[in-house]
């Protein structure tokens, strides 16, 4: 029998809300199919099972919200039967809540699936049902200032956790914008690459050679990620941001990423990320774009280490062999965790973006 | 009001019953020359005579029975027993005998007796001069059982007890006879009702004897914790008042049972399985029990105080039971 917890989706998610199951018991669920969707502070996200099996039970309904880890189904793991695993089954918990909670529910018509316990063992008291109630009475939760909550503890535990160092870099895009120009002639409107794509491809094979930037800060020490899966900040319509992964940015195709890129954003802002998306960054890149100004310096999304930031793409003056010339030219800037690691390494590491952008046609 | 402790208030009470009614009459090992084991009886002899405070031989069945001959025969006798453990010689006499008269004659005889012992621990007396089986007589039918656990009570449950018509017991812990207070004149109390000794309004404690005392002392701590805890006083073992504790619980949710006995098959049991019964609906947390270790009690002082309910447990089970 598999316990199917709910997963944490970052360091801001503490407890998420079922909108949608995406199986019934007795489905197949193969790695990456989609469970259910679930509603964080930040957004409607679906949850990918990590597992195969067969789903024997439902654990919660649809507008329960519990927190990270607990168990929200049960698979049967291949080779299981119902009957096998009858014991386990019966072992599941039922809730705990108070004889004198239920009954204040009943009367006062408070569903108890929605009431978080306080009491022993996580019991649903009789002031939780209370103070439920007088909740439902109250106006309706404001979403902007859900998701204002979610990254006002994300970003204050960065601050309080991570000793931060900044770099910066300018570096010149002559090269990289003909390039990419002389590609899109080629392209039809709807393929062509945005300068985008060459940075974050940039960040992911620099940190080939630069692992300490890519990876997690755990239980005090720092482990590094097999892969770059970059989290690419996107802010949303009705505020906030949120910065999903794109996964392993080094071994794909421009093309491939510029493709993820869109699809990625365009979820983003319906509503409809993967669980594995919003778990899975290694490293933050923030790009300020055309409407930005001319340089970020991000606060690291804990408990990754690092965070890349461009500004606005522009001319600016710059000397060439002695002259002074219009370079389009991009700001970048690191944002480090100098538990692990040092400015140097991060200067060096800068210096690697800058110079994989000096040979777009190896990106 | 008077200073007084606890053994001169019970003292108080045998004078007063001796004085108001000549039926009444104390017997018992060492109540007389010795002024008894627990020197309660001291000085009666000298004021009432010989034939009223009356020494018997070392034979708990013997004695019992005498009074319960002497009840039948139209006077009020009080019976002394050293301790609940000795009265267990005595227990066909009280269970097969006392207990079943009324019953077993169609109501034409009744055992108007009163019988006072020592229990309880914390004296260092070892196992054989230490245990609380108060619960097992509040399990027998025909009998009153009493629990004093103040000065008040010391002073006023003695004359309503010789007024039963039925056999009453009266349990007098040993660590209480030596605390003192202050003591009104002439008080009268029923031996019916528990007592709210302490009102609270997150947590009903409940206890009795010889640890009313200590569930108080562990009310004030969680008091400056900020736990509002309601202390009651069971008083009567049986007939258990479940009224007022009903009450109790239907205010706070929450219940702790302090009881000296042991946990399995205890009055704290009783206690528990009553409100759950009735109150099931109230309760706000699963009741817990602080009951002595499930060992004979030691004789060494460590080992004895390891093995009694003490209040930092009170304290740690409220706690429990709050969730704090």
């Amino acid at each position: 029998m598999i316990e199917f917890k709910l997963p944490s989706l970052g360091a801001d998610m503490d407890e998420g809300k079922l909108l949608e199951w995406k199986i019934q018991p007795g489905a197949t669920v193969k790695r990456g199919d989609i469970v259910a969707i679930v509603d964080t502070a930040k957004a409607a996200v679906d949850i990918e099972s990590w597992v195969e099996g067969t789903v024997h039970q439902l654990l919660i309904e649809v507008g329960d919200k519990v927190p990270v880890g607990t168990p929200i189904a049960l698979l049967l793991a291949p080779g299981e039967t119902a009957e096998s695993v009858a014991q386990p089954a019966a072992a599941v918990p039922r809730r705990r809540i108070s004889p004198a909670a239920r009954q204040r529910a009943a009367a006062l018509g408070v569903d108890l699936a929605s009431v978080t316990g306080t009491g022993p063992d996580g019991a649903v008291t009789l002031q939780d049902v209370e103070t439920r109630a007088a909740q439902t009475t109250a106006p309706s939760v404001d979403r902007g200032a859900e998701m204002r909550r979610a990254i006002a503890a994300a970003m204050s535990r960065s601050k309080r956790e991570i000793p931060h160092y900044y770099l910066s870099e300018a570096i010149p895009l002559r090269l990289a914008l003909s390039w990419l120009e002389r590609c899109n002639a080629e392209l039809p409107v709807t393929e062509r690459l945005l300068p985008a794509v060459l940075l974050l491809k940039a960040v992911a094979i620099a940190t080939r050679r630069y692992p300490e930037m890519n990876g997690h800060w755990l239980d005090g020490a720092f482990r590094v990620a097999p892969a770059a899966h970059l989290g690419v900040a996107i802010s949303l319509r009705q505020g906030g941001l949120i910065a999903p992964a794109l996964h392993d940015v080094a071994a794909k195709p421009l093309d491939v990423l510029m493709h993820e890129l869109a699809d990625l954003v365009r979820r983003a802002r319906a509503g409809s990320l993967r669980s594995s998306e919003l778990a899975d960054p290694t490293l933050t890149v923030t790009n300020l774009g055309e409407q930005g100004c001319e340089s970020v310096f991000g606060v690291i999304y804990p408990p990754q280490v690092a965070l890349v930031g461009f500004g606005r793409v522009m001319e600016r003056p710059w000397l060439e062999q002695g002259k002074l010339v219009a370079m389009p030219s991009v700001i970048a800037s690191l944002s480090g965790d100098h538990r692990a690691s040092d400015g140097h390494r991060g200067a060096l590491f800068l210096a690697e973006i800058r110079t994989l952008l000096q040979q777009p046609d190896t990106l | 009001m008077s200073r007084i402790s606890y053994r001169e208030a019970l003292r108080e009470a045998l004078q007063e019953a001796m004085q108001r009614d000549p039926r009444v009459f104390l017997m018992g090992e060492d109540v007389g020359r010795y002024g008894g084991t627990y020197a309660v009886s001291k000085g009666l002899l000298a004021e009432f005579g010989p034939e009223r405070i009356r020494d018997t031989p070392l034979s708990e069945l013997a004695f019992v029975g005498a009074g319960i001959g002497a009840a039948l025969g139209g006077l009020r006798p009080i019976v002394e027993v050293m301790t609940v453990n000795f009265s267990l010689l005595a227990l066909d006499q009280i269970v097969n005998t006392a207990a079943t008269l009324r019953h077993m004659s169609g109501g034409q005889c009744s055992v108007p007796l009163v019988i006072r012992m020592t229990t309880g621990a914390g004296r260092q007396l070892a196992a054989q001069h230490s245990h609380s089986l108060e619960g097992w007589y509040a399990h027998i039918p025909g009998i009153r059982v009493l629990a004093p656990a103040t000065l008040e009570d010391a002073r006023g449950m003695l004359w309503p007890a010789l007024e039963d018509p039925d056999p009453v017991i009266l349990f007098e812990h040993g660590q209480l006879y030596n605390v003192e207070g202050e003591l009104a004149e002439g008080v009268t109390v029923d031996i019916r009702s528990a007592k709210v000794r302490r009102a609270g309004r997150d947590l009903t404690l409940i206890a009795y004897g010889g640890l009313l005392g200590k569930a108080l002392e562990a009310a004030e701590q969680l008091a400056r914790e900020g736990i509002d805890v309601e202390v009651i006083d069971l008083r009567v073992l049986r007939p258990l008042d479940d009224a007022t504790l009903l009450a109790s619980l239907a205010k706070t949710h929450r219940l702790v049972v302090v009881d000296e006995g042991w946990k399995s098959g205890s009055l704290a049991a009783e206690v528990v399985a009553r409100l759950t019964e009735q109150a099931f609906y109230e309760l706000d947390a699963p009741p817990v029990r602080v009951c002595s270790a499930e060992v004979p009690i030691p004789y060494a002082k460590h080992l004895e105080e390891a093995a009694l309910p003490q209040v930092a447990v009170i304290v740690a089970a409220a706690h429990g039971v709050c969730g704090t």
